[in-house]
């Protein structure tokens, strides 16, 4: 062989296997044919140098899909109970669209008791016992709002910035910037309790226009944890090693005749794929846990819970994952039915949440790891402090989608714990303190993650693109 | 040929730049300018910085805008460097000064800095931007033969590039790799032994291009070529968002397909695509055509507004529109002006105004859609439907002679006074609304509700009608305008949107005084010992809310009650019938709900009547109602033949010849059609939208209305009416337009050589790459244009030409010079589509379905076990027979949920227009082809044709290998596979239970007289073979 060529194809496959540490386990985009998209792909595998120091280093990030009741879980309003049943006041509903009510509804106060823990005295209601052991170390906002008033738009919004499908997802753009810190393991996970994808299907968690190495991969809470991770019923482990020699053995054959360094990665990303055969089932198999965490967490093996998922969130991210998404359906409390109703159907749903969540924030704080992992909680948009119109007559209580103020909470990652930012008014309308607009969590997300995130951007179709659109400001108090 | 010399940023890293003697304009400043300034010093004024306010701020990307006066200096002084404001700035030291500032962007280099003053001192000429400019055909360079193969046009152009590259041309590739590369480009699939075989035996110097036109001329042609439109038309079968519910639209994709295998010339397939539906008497494939822009997301949601996603959808056709034909992001300039080209907001909503008139809204059920029937359907419906037509007009003319007239004048006047309706005058107390809003009830027995807060109710009328009435056989509702027969003219009669669920009617003891006071019971209308009501009629029914659903709940979901809009603010009645005759007894009450449970949309005023012959009146249709008013003699033959219609209906004397034709209706809408296909629809001149300008561009916060137009940077649109969709797709194809057949000319070849001309083939403007090639670009685009815009001519073009046929290695010094090939001196290698894996997988088992058309298919893949928002199950069941092994191209698209094998190899989800894909190489492609029991099934396939080939193993080694990669194998390569298969045999010969999974499992039992063991083995050569890189690279 001309050892001027093996020369550059070793560089550009040294090259390949030490900046391949990116969103799925180390791949390279090798075929991207010309040397500019070779170039960026390269630097973009690699991890990109912060704008900070990152405060933290991986995400955990619950998404409560259908949007909880904020009014009933975190943000406390004694006025509306007091004035529970009355008209809503008209100048509330002026020039306001909902999806659900017309004409006037009444306020709706909640049935919860609401109490104030920790040191910070964070204010939580009884929906969410577990949750009172840690308010020390969560981080609330009560300011937030987004543009948005239906599911799949305001979901969109708040995971890609845009209330269109296409964007990349936060995920996408934290394994884009952090790179992954595991080659054996995608870099970005995606774990769906309840039954039910995310409202923006696989848009909640896709790549965008970012390459699609970026991409969150959805596991399975049954068959492969990973698609096609499994060798097929008539191959072992010895016979697939074997086969996989040839296969090398023949491609080797091929570099050398065509000398193209695409073979060659193909050839390491066949390695890869060897290895991750081993490592995604044993990550993913919680039966290796203790029965005393197994019951901390409520996780039963072989379930396809939100507990499971929370126990699994904490293996992956030990095990070097950057970003594990959760999504669970069901939090729609419209009051249509007895589920999605503020009443027995809150303290049910809470209920399947507030023992796992709490359990990964100590699990997460007991191993040391809350330090530098961030766990977010919320959902896409909050509820009116009214009743919804279709169900006004109904003897269940619900709230209808509400854009203009929400609250969610994060953890750990360098957030302030036991700490309340932002204000309602007493009817919980509008925001009145510290308004958090969701470009702005955004950008404070990415802030805490080490970018800036003006800069964190990505050229398409002309044009630079980012997480926060052309919007977003870093809410500076909340960080620790 | 000046320019051939100079480097190129594209090629900066190929020669050391220098600054040449002659700059220009378009290749060297404008990207200078675009990407360091143009964001604050461009097109748009509302960003736009410096200079002076009163003169609309600086701009640089014009002339006049950079050589203003700025009080005693300006941007840029034309032939003096040293007097040039901008040149003082970019190499400015200091942060404060210095442009662009340093948190927009990096300073300039020394070499762009230099090349701008050189530019300035030559006068700083500014230039309409290159593709701006109409192509023209360039002349063919001349290039002295030398060892170059110059075998038609193209490799002039290429060959003078690498001749002033000091490079040289691949040999030719072998014959096999030709032969497989060509097939997989022209219709993505292996070629067959027997073609490989025919081809390589065929001596004439002619037998390539004979070879390329075989390829040329099969279906599975226009099937591979789909794709890439597909891509483009963001063709799904399902509407996207939420629930992503499936949508009925493969009728479009069998139209791509059909239309690329007829070679339908490229201008023809734009006009139908775009405005199909406007040609004069456009056949049924142009209607179908339409669907193009139908392709658009439709928003199911619960509480969604139609308008908001409507209005999304047609955002969407601008910028899909300006991305495939042009090569244009215009997506900027639906929020603001375009901020590198010229493109404003204004201009963006001129070109929305084309688009803003059509039928479809966002709506569940996709309306406006397309029937297709089979052939077969067709003959038969119009049989049925002329069979029709002779019954009806039999019946007419019955109906007209002398004997039946006279009783049509007796109804005609019975109907027109109504006198047979008795109106019930309830006491006050004989009326209950849940809501407990008060009731007045005047003289005429109009019943009027208090206004009240709450958005639905239920009114509950209980009276008692005997002795006066005895019997009754229909009751009638009619719903009154709230002046109507107070005071006003008709034009000040207000009848707002109402919509009611159902009506029931329950004849009920006197004494039986229990009411629902809940509303859950009381609105239930299950719960109502109702009487049984049917053959409803109403004077107007708003689409989908027809008034049959007012009693047994016809239509199902679908429907959700009675309601009028479209004909408010006018009187309205329905008509219930009773199934039987209704005898009041003396103590007997008659109780009447009304059943209102959609918000806000309640009746105020109205009135209830019951009629009590055998054959009650039924509502009169508003428009009917008109024509009874009028005399006989004023009446046009339409308004006649309405009228004899209704009579009929009620003619007992026509009972016989309307059954008849209501049974061939019947048989008529019996035969469903194959499929149904979303199209474009012109709303009615009445109905059209007027477009403004959408601020920040968001639907509710309107600027100024704007006209029907196109960006003036561009050619005119043709002079006169207000220019729509036809007008538009004429422009789109006009010689005069700069970009399309350049556009168009580069995806080809970016398809067939992995790179296009210009690199970045969604984005022509300022901040897209410049051509590698320019005048090959105009070249081709202009031979384009001049064939007829005959696309299977420029592809054979592409194919025959020497550039395309040569080798595609590397040697070490072209591949350090040039390792994107740019300079096209080796042949195309790159990996081929999802749907190429897939389907050549198939190909060489011997698996594939060569069906064309039709539903989209399903085949195999993991279960998730959810559901999708809203929606219905994620997974699917798996199609049977030889649809699981139907093309990639039949594939079920859910937008959602794209099939994630293909997915792993970059197929998108088709949310939006996809120019180019990405082509990764990822270990998720390796699980896919390793273990995804498609691909397992295809090695077994794979399998027993080499297990069945007659000859020893190492010559059922070489032929599995030549179907597979269609070239014999080197010894080494036998001997390599022999050891595996030796091995593998080996291992499940100890293990008959593996083997057998290996062997069969899902292909199903091995063959009679097979070994389960050698079949296992084999199965691991085939999928060994389905893995190499080899089958994953064109050659």
């Amino acid at each position: 062989m001309n050892p001027k060529l093996e020369q550059i194809q070793q560089a550009t496959r040294r090259h390949f296997i030490k900046h391949t540490f990116a969103g799925l386990g180390g791949m390279a985009l090798g075929s991207l044919m010309n040397p500019k998209a070779m170039a960026k792909s390269a630097s973009s595998l690699a991890a990109k140098p912060s704008h900070f120091p990152a405060k933290a280093k991986r995400v955990i990030y619950l998404h409560l899909t259908g949007s909880p009741p904020n009014l009933d879980l975190y943000d406390y309003k004694p006025e509306l109970v007091k004035r529970d049943g009355q008209d809503c006041p008209a100048e509330f509903l002026k020039g306001k669209r909902f999806a659900f009510t017309s004409g006037t509804p009444k306020l709706l106060g909640t049935r919860r008791n609401f109490q104030q823990y920790g040191k910070g005295g964070l204010w939580l209601s009884d929906a969410i016992p577990h949750l009172h052991e840690v308010a020390d170390e969560i981080c609330m906002i009560h300011s937030l709002n987004t543009d948005q008033f239906n599911h799949a738009p305001a979901e969109l919004f708040t995971l890609t910035g845009s209330p269109r499908p296409g964007r990349p997802s936060f995920g996408s753009w934290v394994s884009y910037g952090l790179g992954s810190e595991n080659a054996d393991l995608p870099g970005f996970i995606v774990l769906i309790s309840s039954g039910v994808q995310p409202n923006g299907g696989k848009n909640s968690f896709g790549n965008g226009f970012l390459p699609p190495v970026y991409q969150g991969v959805q596991c399975r809470s049954s068959g492969d944890p990973v698609l096609y991770v499994s060798d097929p019923k008539g191959i072992d482990r010895d016979l697939r090693r074997r086969s996989l020699d040839t296969i090398q053995e023949l491609n080797e054959l091929q570099a050398n005749e065509y000398g193209h360094p695409e073979t060659r990665t193909r050839i390491s990303q066949y390695e890869l794929a060897y290895r991750m055969q081993m490592s995604v089932p044993e990550t993913m198999d919680i039966s290796k846990e203790s029965p005393r965490m197994l019951e901390a967490y409520g996780a039963k093996p072989g379930a396809s819970s939100f507990a499971n998922n929370c126990l699994l969130a904490r293996r992956l991210v030990e095990k070097g994952v950057r970003f594990v998404q959760l999504f669970d359906w069901g939090w729609d409390f419209h009051g249509t039915n007895v589920a999605n109703g503020v009443g027995e159907g809150l303290l049910a749903k809470a209920a399947t949440v507030d023992k796992p969540i709490a359990a990964l924030i100590k699990d997460l704080r007991d191993r040391g790891m809350l330090d530098d992992t961030l766990i977010i909680c919320g959902g896409e948009f909050g509820r009116t402090p009214f009743r919804e119109g279709r169900t006004a007559a109904s003897k269940i209580l619900g709230r209808d989608h509400y854009p203009d103020c929400f609250s969610m909470w994060m953890a750990g990652g360098g957030v302030k714990g036991g700490y309340s930012y932002g204000a309602t008014d007493e009817l919980g309308f509008g925001v009145t303190e510290n308004k958090v607009h969701i470009h702005d969590f955004q950008a404070t997300l990415m802030h805490l993650l080490g970018f800036d995130h003006e800069r964190l951007t990505y050229r398409f179709q002309g044009r630079d693109f980012r997480l926060t659109d052309v919007h977003g400001k870093v809410v500076h108090d909340i960080i620790a | 040929m000046k320019t051939q010399n100079i480097a190129i940023p594209v090629f900066s890293l190929l020669i050391v730049a220098s600054v040449p003697a002659k700059v220009d304009f378009n290749r060297e400043i404008r990207p200078i300018l675009s990407e360091n300034c143009f964001r604050c010093h461009g097109p748009d004024e509302d960003s736009r910085k410096g200079g002076s306010r009163a003169n609309g701020h600086l701009r640089l990307d014009t002339a006049e805008g950079a050589q203003m006066d700025l009080g005693d200096y300006s941007a840029i002084a034309p032939g003096n460097p040293d007097g040039s404001e901008l040149l003082y700035l970019v190499s400015s030291d200091d942060p404060e000064e210095r442009m662009p500032p340093p948190r927009e962007g990096n300073p300039l280099s020394e070499e762009q800095i230099a090349l701008l003053s050189q530019w300035i001192k030559e006068g700083g000429n500014y230039d309409t931007h290159w593709a701006y400019q109409k192509p023209i055909r360039p002349e063919v360079p001349k290039v002295s033969h030398g060892d170059f193969r110059l075998d038609n046009p193209i490799d002039h152009f290429v060959v003078e590039k690498l001749i002033s590259n000091n490079a040289s041309q691949s040999s030719e590739a072998d014959q096999h790799a030709l032969a497989r590369r060509v097939s997989l480009d022209l219709v993505g699939l292996p070629p067959s032994a027997e073609e490989v075989e025919a081809f390589l035996r065929d001596a004439d110097p002619n037998a390539y291009a004979r070879y390329v036109e075989r390829f040329l001329g099969k279906p599975s042609y226009g099937e591979h070529w789909a794709r890439m439109w597909l891509d483009l038309a963001r063709y799904a079968d399902s509407a996207g968002y939420a629930d992503d519910p499936p949508r009925e639209i493969w009728g479009f994709r069998d139209y791509v397909i059909r239309s690329f295998n007829e070679n339908k010339p490229f201008d023809q397939f734009t006009i139908e695509q775009i405005a199909g539906d406007l040609l004069n008497q456009p056949t049924l494939d142009q209607r179908i055509a339409t669907a193009f822009h139908r392709n658009t997301k439709t928003n199911s949601e619960g509480g969604t507004i139609d308008e908001e996603f409507r209005n999304e959808a047609v955002v969407d056709r601008v910028n899909t529109t300006m991305a495939v034909w042009m090569g244009t992001t215009i997506d900027c300039a639906q929020c603001h002006t375009h901020k590198y080209d010229p493109i404003t907001q204004e201009e963006y909503f001129r070109m929305f105004a084309i688009f803003n008139n059509t039928a479809d809204e966002d709506r569940k059920d996709e309306e406006p859609i397309l029937a297709l029937f089979s052939e077969a359907q067709k003959q038969k419906r119009s049989q049925i439907e002329s069979t029709i037509a002779i019954a009806q007009k039999e019946l007419e003319e019955k109906l007209s002679h002398p004997d039946h007239r006279e009783r049509r004048q007796q109804w005609e006047e019975e109907l027109y006074s109504r006198s047979s309706w008795q109106t019930l005058r309830p006491e006050f107390n004989d009326i209950a609304a849940v809501s407990k809003a008060p009731f007045s009830i005047n003289s005429e027995g109009v019943i009027e509700i208090a206004d009240n807060a709450r958005p639905q109710d239920t009114y509950t009328i209980k009276i008692k009608c005997s002795p006066r009435i005895q019997e009754i056989t229909a009751i009638r509702l009619e719903v009154l305008p709230d002046k109507l027969a107070d005071l006003g003219t008709p034009s000040e009669w207000v009848l707002n949107e109402f919509e009611i669920r159902r009506i029931g009617v329950a004849q009920t003891q006197a004494n039986d005084s229990e009411s629902d006071s809940d509303e859950k019971e009381a609105s239930s209308p299950a719960k109502f010992p109702k009487l049984k009501l049917h053959n409803a009629t109403a004077s107007f029914e708003q689409e989908w809310y027809p008034v049959e659903t007012l009693h047994d709940g016809i239509g199902g979901e679908r429907f959700s009650g009675w309601a009028v809009k479209g004909s408010l603010n006018t009187p309205h009645e329905a008509v219930l019938e009773f199934a039987s005759a209704v005898e009041l007894g003396e103590s007997d009450s008659l109780e009447i709900r009304l059943i209102q449970n959609f918000p806000d949309k309640k009746i105020k005023r109205f009135r209830i009547s019951v009629a009590d012959e055998a054959d009650p009146f039924p509502a009169v249709p508003l428009d009917l109602a008109t024509v009874l008013a009028k005399q006989a003699e004023v009446r046009s033959a339409a308004e006649e033949k309405d009228l004899l219609a209704l009579f009929a209906q009620h003619d007992p004397g026509s009972a016989k010849e309307l059954s008849h034709i209501a049974q061939l209706t019947e048989e008529l809408n019996q035969i469903r059609p194959t499929t149904t296909v979303p199209v474009m629809r012109q709303v009615t001149d009445d109905q059209r939208r007027k477009t403004h300008i959408q601020f920040r561009g968001s639907y509710f916060d309107k600027g100024p209305e704007v006209s029907q137009g196109t960006p003036a940077a561009f050619h005119p649109l043709p002079q006169g009416e207000t220019p729509d969709r036809l007008d538009l797709a004429k422009w789109l194809v006009d010689t005069n337009n700069p970009l399309t057949a350049r556009v168009i000319a580069n995806r080809y070849w970016e398809a067939l050589f992995g790179v296009g001309i210009v690199e970045t083939s969604e984005e022509f403007g300022s901040q897209g790459e410049l051509p590698s090639h320019p005048e090959l670009l105009d070249w081709l685009a202009v031979e384009l244009m001049e064939s007829g815009w005959d696309i299977k001519q420029l592809l054979k073009l592409m194919v025959t030409s020497a550039t395309y046929r040569q080798s595609s290695k590397v040697t070490p010094a072209t591949f350090e010079r040039d390792p994107g090939n740019r300079l096209l001196a080796r042949g195309p290698r790159f990996r081929v589509s999802a749907e190429t894996v897939r389907d050549q997988a198939l190909a060489v088992s011997g698996l594939l379905s060569e069906s064309l058309f039709g539903p989209s298919v399903n085949p195999p893949q993991p279960d998730f076990g959810l559901k999708a928002a809203f929606g219905g199950k994620t997974d699917w069941t798996t199609s049977e027979g030889s649809d699981r092994y139907r093309r990639g191209i039949y594939t079920s698209w859910r937008r959602s949920n794209p099939y994630p094998s293909m997915a792993a190899f970059d197929a998108p989800n088709r949310e939006v227009c996809i120019v180019r894909r990405d082509n990764t190489n990822t270990p998720l492609q390796a699980l896919v082809t390793l273990n995804d029991p498609v691909y397992i099934e295809a090695a077994q396939g794979l399998a027993r044709k080499m297990d069945s080939f007659t000859g020893d193993l190492p010559a059922k080694i070489r032929y599995g290998f030549q179907e597979s990669l269609i070239r014999p194998p080197t010894e080494k390569e036998v001997q390599t596979l022999i050891r595996l298969f030796r091995d593998a045999q080996d291992r499940y010969q100890q293990d008959p239970e593996m083997a057998k999974a290996m062997a069969t499992d899902p292909i199903g039992d091995i063959p009679e007289g097979s070994n389960v063991a050698d079949l296992a083995a084999w199965t691991v050569l085939g999928n060994t073979f389905l893995n190499l890189d080899e089958m994953f690279l064109k050659p």
